[in-house]
């Protein structure tokens, strides 16, 4: 089943007060089956993020379609969708991780997490039950869980970003490089995260620099050089 | 996705002045910026539509001078519109253009299904009466009569927006200014309203009180469900508070959209601005 086809995906920026528009993403085109993993490579600037970020509205894109088989509307194309339909996809269908912690401030970790399970309608039991789950799996120590993340170290932030998103167990999950700044236990661990999520079913569409990282987890990559897809039998081929 | 918006404003209007036949076209050379300078009318809000659906927290942003505050003045019946029309989608007031109801029509509306948060507190709260006082002054005007029930709302709600309950007898006047905007925030959730409004409630406070207010309205957004038009000019404080925005200029909307989009891909050159100017 796809879950998820981008047709002819356009995005060029149009700067007013350069009287400039500059290309970012041209015609891509990619297809992933439920429960798969597209890996996107590519040089930075090449327009990876900028790929994720339509799919996620965070750009409106000028051209295309993206074509997501929701749960609860069937498919969508992501770019005519209503601004409402794609709140309520955001809150219970597509998640989005990046490396940056952007939360409400004075709220604590452990409110945050818990905050997203609320927004989706769970009850507060299981909330408070999952959200404990959810910072143990990622190892934040016990200590933080009450704090605030304007303190944390930037590991921590990450994890704690990831266990948001993930703890919501979305249908479609994106990830915008969430591992850049993690040390090599952490990475396992959010590797081991991603393979769990995969076997519940989750479709991921992922950006990691660190194509070590990436080799035995993506089913298919995206090559941005030659606006390709391929299908990965062993490995992933490496950047040249 | 069909859903009914709980609040419906169609070409919203409001001018100071007659109006003439040069400024009727508002690309006309005579109008500067929102300011006709053949007949010397200011066109405060012009042609303003958009949806509040329940539950939903709408973010207005644009400079001071934009039209953002007039707006919500006008939505608020504290002063006429020149033109437009305003549905709530409540029982008996579905279909009704809310803007033509009786006077006491619009109070009842007030009461019952507004709530109002002013950017100024002097214009929320009679800095001369005690806090709980000018809780209870709300509801009394809701039509409620019962002393002891008022002073237990008064105080659950004093409770909920941390205003400490042996100060309740204290007049606003004595308050700093977060406590009062807090008094305000309490005074406003008395009747339970669907709508709230919340001009600049965040302007002038200093940064760990701004958090408090805004971990407040998103409580309440989170536990009370209610729909909430948010106006600033702050566009942190509608990052963390809205998941829609709309971006006003000279009166007129210029852009609407997801916060995060209007943030990360501004379409409109005022609102490119607006945002490279972000701290």
């Amino acid at each position: 089943m796809t879950m998820l086809e981008v047709n002819g995906l356009c995005k060029a920026f149009t700067i007013h007060h350069l009287n400039k528009t500059i290309p970012a993403v041209d015609e891509i085109q990619f297809s992933v089956h439920a429960g798969e993993f597209l890996g996107i490579i590519g040089k930075s600037g090449s327009g990876k993020s900028t790929i994720l970020k339509s799919i996620y509205r965070t750009y409106l894109s000028n051209a295309g379609q993206i074509i997501y088989d929701s749960k609860q509307f069937g498919k969508i194309d992501l770019i005519q969708a209503s601004e409402r339909e794609i709140i309520f996809l955001r809150k219970n269908e597509i998640g989005y991780v990046s490396q940056f912690l952007n939360v409400m401030p004075r709220t604590t970790c452990r409110e945050l997490v818990q905050n997203a399970l609320l927004e989706m309608g769970e009850t507060k039991e299981t909330a408070r039950i999952e959200t404990e789950k959810a910072l143990s799996y990622f190892e934040m120590d016990e200590g933080l869980w009450d704090s605030y993340p304007n303190t944390f170290s930037g590991g921590e932030k990450l994890r704690l970003n990831i266990a948001m998103a993930t703890v919501k167990k979305p249908r479609l999950l994106l990830l915008d490089e969430p591992t850049a700044s993690l040390d090599q236990q952490s990475k396992w661990k959010v590797r081991e995260m991603i393979e769990k999520l995969k076997q519940q079913g989750t479709t991921l569409v992922g950006i990691f620099h660190d194509i070590e990282f990436m080799e035995g987890l993506c089913d298919k990559v995206f090559d941005m050089k030659s606006n390709e897809m391929s299908v990965v039998l062993e490995g992933v081929p490496h950047e040249s | 996705m069909s859903e009914t918006p709980i609040l419906q404003v169609k070409h919203l209007q409001k001018q100071f002045g007659t109006g003439c036949p040069h400024c009727l076209d508002k690309e006309s050379v005579y109008v500067e910026k929102n300011y006709c300078t053949s007949c010397g009318t200011v066109h405060a809000v012009r042609d303003v539509s958009f949806d509040l659906y329940p539950g939903e927290v709408l973010g207005i942003v644009g400079e001071s001078g934009s039209g953002k505050s007039t707006m919500l003045q006008g939505l608020y019946f504290d002063s006429d519109m020149t033109a437009g029309e305003v549905y709530i989608n409540q029982p008996g007031l579905a279909g009704h253009n809310v803007l033509n109801l009786s006077s006491q029509q619009k109070r009842y509306i007030r009461n019952h299904v507004y709530g109002m948060v002013y950017q100024n507190p002097v214009h929320g709260l009679k800095m001369n009466f005690s806090s709980i006082g000018n809780i209870a002054e709300k509801m009394i005007a809701a039509g409620n009569r019962h002393v002891g029930s008022m002073e237990k709302r008064g105080e659950e709600l004093l409770e909920n927006v941390h205003i400490p309950l042996r100060r309740r007898k204290e007049e606003p006047q004595n308050f700093s200014g977060g406590m009062q905007q807090r008094v305000q925030i309490a005074k406003a959730l008395s009747n339970n309203p669907p709508i709230l409004f919340l001009d600049e409630v965040t302007t002038g406070l200093d940064l760990s009180v701004q958090a408090s207010v805004l971990d407040l309205i998103k409580q309440i957004q989170r536990e009370l469900h209610i729909s909430m038009v948010v106006v600033s000019h702050d566009l942190a404080v509608i990052r963390m508070l809205a998941d829609r925005s709309i971006v006003m200029l000279n009166g007129e909307i210029i852009e609407k959209g997801l916060t995060d989009q209007i943030l990360e891909d501004p379409q409109h050159e005022y609102t490119q601005q607006l945002v490279y100017s972000l701290l």
